[in-house]
């Protein structure tokens, strides 16, 4: 099985052999990949620690919280966070998570590692684009933290950033001033990084692919990276001029943003003819797609695993990658689902709803294929196999609440509370988490040729299930009673009531956050210790399974496979395995 | 492994769905005239979505439950019919929802938003800044005074920028901190903003409206009781985000009409 059919290389790579080559400024996508995995797995603990300390400030708001005075005396004199410290907490929670994270984990780095290998190519189109762009996100990174350590920290405007607040500078508020130039100069760079992947990852799909890889026999993973990198290429070159304005409106008296008129600090604000407006519009053109770039990989690499577990074909093959691209097109009609109560003009409320209603078709479809492939499945219960059954779960409870809130005439009561914060966390970042998890524990075995527990993973898997269900499933609860989100504390009369159910997510975050480390120690412990991957462990069909574990530096160690089949060839009854790889000739059967 | 699975993923289903059902945490009571049709909206929204929610967790958690401890030379099974029911059922069943929610709801967005305030609506200016509301009521005379943005100061309780020396109209102009009215009086709202974007958010009214630096934004609703209710900032407005609030009073029109009285000779 593992005897690769294959053509010569036609040009063959050197390995680098110096240190800083090899790992560091390396053009090897397979490294950039880890680069990107790594760099999400820093984001993603320093945004889970933020979650953590704003939980328990929402529960407990005079509890001191150790070192968090020593961190910043001025945000959080003798541990207690004040208010608009609480803001700047969240404002990096959320940026932190959505671009280096969410864009990060599922995208970039899976995509980069095995983007190339599913379809048979030695490394990325451009890999010196490739290198520069985790570079580029990498400045991005120390950017966007170094709002940590400037005089009033991180800008308080929300992940969001609305104007004016955003635009108009220290007079609106702490954290405005510098922390908001870093913020928005951290986010161009961002969004030139993901410019250069997303045009890398669509030059290496069309272009590299090898011979018999039609693009239906892509895996569903390639599917899904490849039209995330076209959803991406539009929607980062939208945001990328936002934010130049908005720099320009901060810094060089522009008034992109701003209306005449504005009174902030008692002081006239020498601005005029901008629109507020504009900046939600730019936004949510970019921040829209955005949810489907953080979904559509985790979904793509769920259905690219599902069947190796299931020991069957997925269900409807055609019907998921068309939904994919329904999808990518249809992201671009419903940006203004954001913007019901924002004052535009309410007649186009009823425009922006239809489409985004219709967009839960494809999802739905999506979800009942999942569903169906475990139908009649010989389930292998592995850990990537049950964090693919959770994603089919926490998707159906994310996508249910979107029926909710892409309705203007709900949305006025439900719009900006807890409802929505449910809603996003669960079809964005908890199903698309859970998707990084699957493929963590799916590709590790490639990634580093060594397996990570399976019983360390289950328990990270039933604690985080059970966990994530009791930290958002209550905020909707919170949300029909009507608990507007984004306040550092809950000093309205109606809001007394809700508190005990905040104590309860607190606590229930604590614990799920704590099950995390369960992973961390998994992830370092196999890196050295854990059992050695074979090439194929898993049984699997597309071309990563069909070179070694970890690959060599040009991945299928100077030749090219030829592909014979698609990647879904499971369940098979006519040959003694029940399987067939993608390279393995039809009269081998 | 499949089974314990299933039963997770039911029980966390059922759990959530009690919640719902059972209105445990709830909407507070409806004041308004729009209101109801919000409700009943999301009445049949709960209805049509908790359907959907349940029918695709159980059956997530009974296909688990069928596929797990099968020995493994057992032949997998395809899903009765392939994919094409699904796909179909899925555009046919959320079609059909889709169709219906919009049909309806666009009707209750359109009371709201769309129809224009009833003629003989009580007008009130309201004008939002880091980090309160403030209230205007013509005077008198019916008409407001116009507004100045280099005129406005807070220290001086000018928040509207009024200039009551040369414009004769805003001399009895009334700017109180709590947004009063007559009980079955429709009401027309103008929203400006003084600084940067806010929200006005009365769950018992069942709206919500962002403020726009820049732009006037109308809002109108109609009070069916009286009592006393929290208006409250949901747009992210700066560091006392949290703490902008005021009250939405609904008055009988006697207490209304004296309590007008008391802020005009004042």
């Amino acid at each position: 099985m593992h005897d690769v059919s294959s053509l010569p290389a036609t040009h063959a790579h050197t390995p680098p052999t110096g240190f800083i080559r090899k790992y560091v400024f390396s053009l090897d996508h397979k490294v950039i990949g880890k680069q990107y995995y790594g760099l999400a797995l820093a984001a993603v603990f320093a945004g889970m620690v933020l979650s953590w300390l704003m939980r328990i400030h929402l529960a407990w708001p005079a509890w001191p919280i150790p070192l968090l005075g020593k961190f910043s005396a001025v945000g959080a004199p003798n541990g207690v966070m004040t208010p608009e410290y609480y803001l700047s907490l969240l404002t990096m929670h959320g940026t932190l998570m959505v671009f280096f994270v969410l864009t990060n984990a599922p995208f970039a780095a899976f995509g980069n590692y095995f983007l190339p290998i599913q379809i048979g190519a030695e490394d990325m189109a451009f890999p010196r684009f490739n290198m520069m762009s985790f570079w580029t996100t990498f400045a991005a990174f120390l950017v966007m933290m170094a709002s940590f350590f400037v005089s009033d920290g991180p800008p308080i405007s929300g992940w969001t950033a609305y104007a004016p607040l955003s635009a108009v500078g220290k007079d609106a508020g702490p954290g405005l001033a510098m922390g908001q130039n870093l913020w928005a100069i951290s986010i161009a760079i961002f969004c030139i990084a993901s410019l250069l992947g997303a045009l890398n990852f669509i030059a290496t799909t069309l272009d590299l692919r090898t011979k018999g890889m039609s693009l239906a026999r892509m895996p569903f993973s390639t599917w899904a990276w490849f039209v995330t990198s076209v959803i991406a290429l539009l929607a980062f070159a939208v945001l990328l001029p936002a934010c130049i304005l908005l720099i320009l409106d901060r810094v060089a008296g522009t008034s992109f943003f701003i209306p005449a008129g504005l009174v902030l600090s008692d002081k006239l604000q020498p601005h005029s003819g901008g629109s507020p407006l504009l900046w939600q519009h730019l936004f949510w053109f970019f921040g829209h797609p955005e949810v489907y770039i953080a979904i559509l990989p985790s979904i793509g690499i769920v259905a690219h695993i599902l069947p190796v577990f299931a020991r069957k074909p997925l269900l409807g093959p055609r019907a998921l990658t068309g939904s994919m691209i329904a999808i990518g097109f249809l992201s671009y009609m419903v940006w203004g689902h954001h913007m019901f109560v924002s004052g535009m003009n309410p007649f186009s409320a009823n425009f922006f709803s239809v489409p985004t209603l219709v967009i839960t078709i494809p999802a739905t479809i999506m979800t009942l294929l999942l569903i169906g492939t475990v139908y009649g499945a010989r389930l292998r219960f592995t850990t990537p196999a049950l964090f693919c059954l959770g994603f089919i779960s926490v998707f159906i409870s994310g996508g249910i609440s979107g029926f909710y809130l892409a309705q203007p005439s709900l949305d006025t009561y439900l719009h900006a509370t807890y409802f929505v914060v449910a809603h996003f966390h669960f079809v964005m970042a908890v199903a698309s988490i859970f998707g990084v998890f699957a493929g963590s524990y799916f590709w590790f075995p490639k990634m580093f040729g060594r397996m990570m527990s399976d019983t360390l993973g289950k328990w990270h898997f039933w604690l985080t299930f059970l966990g994530v269900y009791c930290v958002f499933m209550p905020m909707h609860y919170l949300g029909l009673a009507g608990n507007v989100r984004r306040y550092s504390a809950f000093v309205d009369d109606y809001l007394a009531p809700l508190i005990p159910v905040h104590r309860f997510i607190t606590i229930a975050a604590l614990l799920t956050g704590g099950a995390q480390f369960i992973f961390f120690w998994n992830l370092a412990w196999s890196r050295f210790r854990g059992p050695i991957a074979a090439d194929n462990p898993w049984e699997a069909t597309s071309l990563e399974w069909s070179t070694t574990s970890p690959p060599p530096f040009d991945n299928f160690g100077g030749k090219h496979p030829v592909v014979y089949r698609g990647p879904n060839e499971y369940g098979l009854e006519e040959s003694g395995a029940d399987y067939a790889m993608q390279t393995s000739p039809p009269n081998n059967n | 492994m499949g089974k314990l699975f299933a039963i997770v993923v039911t029980v966390i289903a059922l759990v959530s769905a009690a919640f719902f059902a059972m209105h445990t945490w709830w909407l507070p009571v409806d004041i308004s005239t729009t209101g109801p049709a919000v409700d009943h909206q999301l009445t049949e929204t709960l209805i049509g979505t908790g359907v959907l929610f349940l029918a695709g967790q159980l059956l997530l958690g009974a296909f688990a439950w069928g596929s797990s401890g099968r020995s493994s030379d057992r032949k997998t099974k395809v899903f009765p019919g392939g994919a094409a029911p699904l796909v179909v059922a899925a555009i046919l069943v959320v079609g059909v929802e889709i169709f219906t929610l919009t049909f309806v709801g666009s009707k209750v967005w359109g009371a709201i938003y769309l129809a224009p305030a009833e003629a003989g609506s009580l007008q009130i200016d309201v004008q939002a800044e880091q980090f309160a509301f403030y209230f205007r009521y013509p005077g008198p005379d019916g008409k407001f005074g116009a507004v100045h943005p280099d005129k406005i100061d807070d220290g001086s309780g000018n928040y509207f920028g009024l200039d009551p020396a040369n414009d004769v109209a805003a001399r009895d102009d009334v700017v109180v901190g709590s947004l009063v009215v007559p009980v079955n009086q429709p009401v027309a709202l103008m929203l400006h903003s003084k600084d940067v974007g806010h929200s006005f958010y009365v769950r018992e009214l069942r709206v919500q409206q962002d403020f726009v630096p820049g732009l006037d934004i109308p809002l109108h609703f109609t009070a069916t009781q009286t009592g006393k209710f929290e208006i409250v900032c949901t747009q992210l407005c700066g560091l006392g985000h949290y703490n902008m609030k005021a009250y939405l009073q609904v008055m009988t029109p006697g207490d209304y009409t004296q309590w007008l009285k008391a802020q005009e000779s004042q």
